[in-house]
């Protein structure tokens, strides 16, 4: 016969893996979230500049003058059909030829600005303009400061929160409120045995949860992991089991799943806002700063983008890693302390 | 071990303003079948659940396999075996993985596929428990109860809202249990299902044992083993019917009256004859056995179930 923990955990990711709902919600809901806002707020290549040159003498020469920055894309039209798309936002700017060249644009749409200042260095410089200082330009569109970059340890932090306090709340409480924990421990089972074993059979789904999600966003949008996978794996794993905890701690009293519904979702949503899963919380006051990462969605978001995004090591995470193991060591405690059994 | 498995003395349990146990006491002989006969609401989940040791008495004392549930719960939970009114297993989980599971809590035990024999469900070994019907279901709660090889079974209302033939088959599990010489403590609404597997009974009525013997003591006490019911077009003068020699006692339920009586044979003529002088029409007569049911009847005026 096996050890009593090893079939609690066993029993646990069985009674895990023949729940469709819950398959799909911890591993594929992350990966079509990631999906859906990668595409979305995907780097488009900087788009040429739409201005129009006045018809007339020169007309030809401004033109292929304009042309040779690359950033722009004239074309010469009739005095009428330059005021038109003027007006309609087809082109940024037109630029009358003549003696002296005249800029006609919207000075409050900010592309006719910028089209503006790049046609007057074009033509000043086919005009034999010199530079007086030397210029190169640093494009900054390197991998790793992307807003998807920015987002899938963000995802990944949120779904071992999600799935961690869920994948044990709804379980302890529906054992309970079918009077199965009464029935549990009128048998010779150690209730420690139990509660362990419940956390040791979630974190058995962590892998492929933690897989899919970072196996994707690797393939599929090239975000980095600088770090080790030992680091990412222990992040993960720490903060898989401090969601557990807190998990536990949710689910100590509850007997109805909407009473422990509830509770989650006030216990989650604070963290889902403020602790920079789809935005950075630096946009909150500085006042709220020390409560903010004193969560432990927030310090784990921070050390999963940090080993993920800037390679940082396990002892450069330490801090965060602190609080994230406070949390799980703390929740657990209080959770055993009130656990009921029926 | 001594001849005694488990003894309750003075037992209360109260639920604020009411008083669920009421100073019960009782003995169970190892290797008995001993039953809880009451109505719903008599208290017997209670007093089975302080002898499980899953729920604190007010006051009274709990002896069970010479020890206490104060002195040493886990060793004792490692010799019962128990099963609960309203358990309702892991429905995503197989038969197999869920006596396996059960099985894992025990030092010592029966085989997993040992158990699924004993209560005949080796052809349901790889089906969820959500497949199961509610006899199987319940079979299933009782292999769970058994897989411990347990010294005291203890089982409440094991056969309550199954289907005759499901229950018979429970009923079948639990004679087996008995058979291996195993000491089972039940609790049952059913005088049917308390004749034919206890060999004592103690019937329990507002939180109180109001009586203690074999069924054949209990029915026997009645003074007379048959009954008689009947109904007549217009009232009977009830006086000069409990003065038939045959008569040992009347009841009137309604429109029913009931006697309790001796000889069938001799009884019935008498009844006859005596709503014929009183010129009284009979609309109804049935006759059957003194059952656990009459006892209560008698004991306490009320039914055990009451529909």
């Amino acid at each position: 016969m096996r050890h009593p923990l090893v079939e609690i955990t066993r029993v646990k990711f069985l009674e895990f893996i023949r729940e469709p709902e819950a398959i799909f919600w911890v591993l594929v809901f992350p990966v079509l979230l990631s999906l859906a806002l990668g595409v979305a707020f995907r780097t488009k290549p900087p788009e040429a500049l739409a201005i129009a040159v006045q018809d007339g003498p020169q007309a030809e020469e401004t033109r292929d003058a304009l042309a040779r920055d690359r950033a722009l894309a004239p074309r010469i039209l009739s005095v009428s059909a330059c005021r038109e798309a003027l007006r309609a936002g087809r082109v940024a700017l037109v630029v009358v030829p003549g003696a002296e060249v005249t800029y006609w644009f919207d000075p409050t749409r900010d592309e006719s600005r910028v089209a503006r200042l790049a046609a007057d260095a074009a033509l000043q410089g086919s005009a034999g303009r010199v530079d007086a200082v030397a210029a190169t330009d640093r494009l900054m569109t390197e991998k790793g400061s992307r807003y998807i970059d920015f987002l899938v340890p963000g995802l990944l932090g949120m779904n071992l929160m999600g799935t961690g306090m869920w994948g044990i709340g709804f379980s302890i409480v529906t054992a309970r409120s079918r009077g199965l924990l009464k029935r549990l421990i009128a048998t010779p089972m150690r209730k420690r045995h139990y509660l362990v074993g419940q956390m040791l059979g979630r974190m058995a789904f962590l892998i492929p949860e933690v897989g899919l999600l970072v196996g994707f966003a690797t393939l599929v949008f090239d975000v980095p992991v600088r770090g080790s996978l030992l680091a990412l794996a222990t992040v993960s794993i720490l903060g898989g089991m401090a969601f557990t905890g807190i998990g536990l701690l949710v689910a100590a009293r509850p007997r109805t799943i909407e009473g422990v519904s509830g509770l989650m979702n006030f216990v989650m949503l604070p963290m889902w806002i403020f602790s920079g899963v789809f935005f950075s919380p630096a946009r909150f006051p500085d006042a709220l700063q020390p409560a903010i990462h004193a969560l432990p969605l927030t310090a784990l978001n921070d050390a999963l983008r940090a080993v993920m995004l800037d390679g940082a090591s396990l002892a450069a995470v330490a801090p965060e890693l602190a609080i994230v193991t406070a949390w799980g060591l703390a929740a657990l405690g209080f959770a055993l302390w009130l656990f009921r059994w029926r | 071990m001594s001849g005694i498995a488990l003894r309750g003395l003075g037992l209360v349990k109260r639920y604020g303003e009411v008083v669920a146990v009421d100073g019960l006491d009782l003995e169970v002989r190892a290797g008995e079948c001993f039953g809880l006969l009451g109505p719903n609401g008599a208290g017997k989940t209670t007093t089975v659940e302080i002898l499980e040791g899953l729920i604190a008495p007010d006051s009274g004392t709990v002896e069970i396999l010479g020890g206490s549930w104060a002195s040493d719960p886990r060793e004792l939970r490692e010799r019962i075996g128990i099963q609960l009114q309203e358990t309702q297993l892991a429905e995503k989980l197989t038969v197999l993985e869920t006596i396996t599971l059960f099985r894992s809590f025990y030092k010592k035990g029966l085989d997993p596929a040992e158990v699924m024999r004993i209560v005949q469900l080796e052809d349901k070994e790889s089906a969820w428990v959500r497949k199961l019907s509610g006899g199987q279901k319940q079979r299933l709660s009782l292999a769970a109860a058994l897989v411990g090889d347990p010294e005291i079974l203890f089982l409440d209302e094991p056969t309550t809202g199954l289907d005759p033939q499901a229950r018979r088959q429970v009923w079948e599990v639990i004679a087996d249990v008995k058979a291996r010489g195993g000491t089972v403590l039940l609790t049952t609404h059913y005088m049917e299902e308390a004749e034919r597997l206890c060999d004592r009974i103690a019937i329990v009525d507002r939180g109180k044992v109001i009586a203690l013997d074999t069924p054949a003591a209990l029915i026997a006490g009645l003074g007379a083993e048959h009954v008689l019911e009947f109904e007549t077009e217009s009232a009977t003068d009830l006086a000069r019917l409990r003065a038939l020699e045959q008569v040992h006692d009347l009841r009137r339920d309604g429109v029913t009256v009931s006697l309790t009586v001796r000889e069938v044979h001799r009884a019935i003529p008498q009844l006859l004859a005596e709503l014929q002088a009183q010129s009284v029409a009979l609309t109804r007569l049935t006759t059957h056995h003194a059952t656990l049911e009459d006892v209560f009847v008698a004991m306490t005026g009320r039914h055990l179930r009451e529909n």
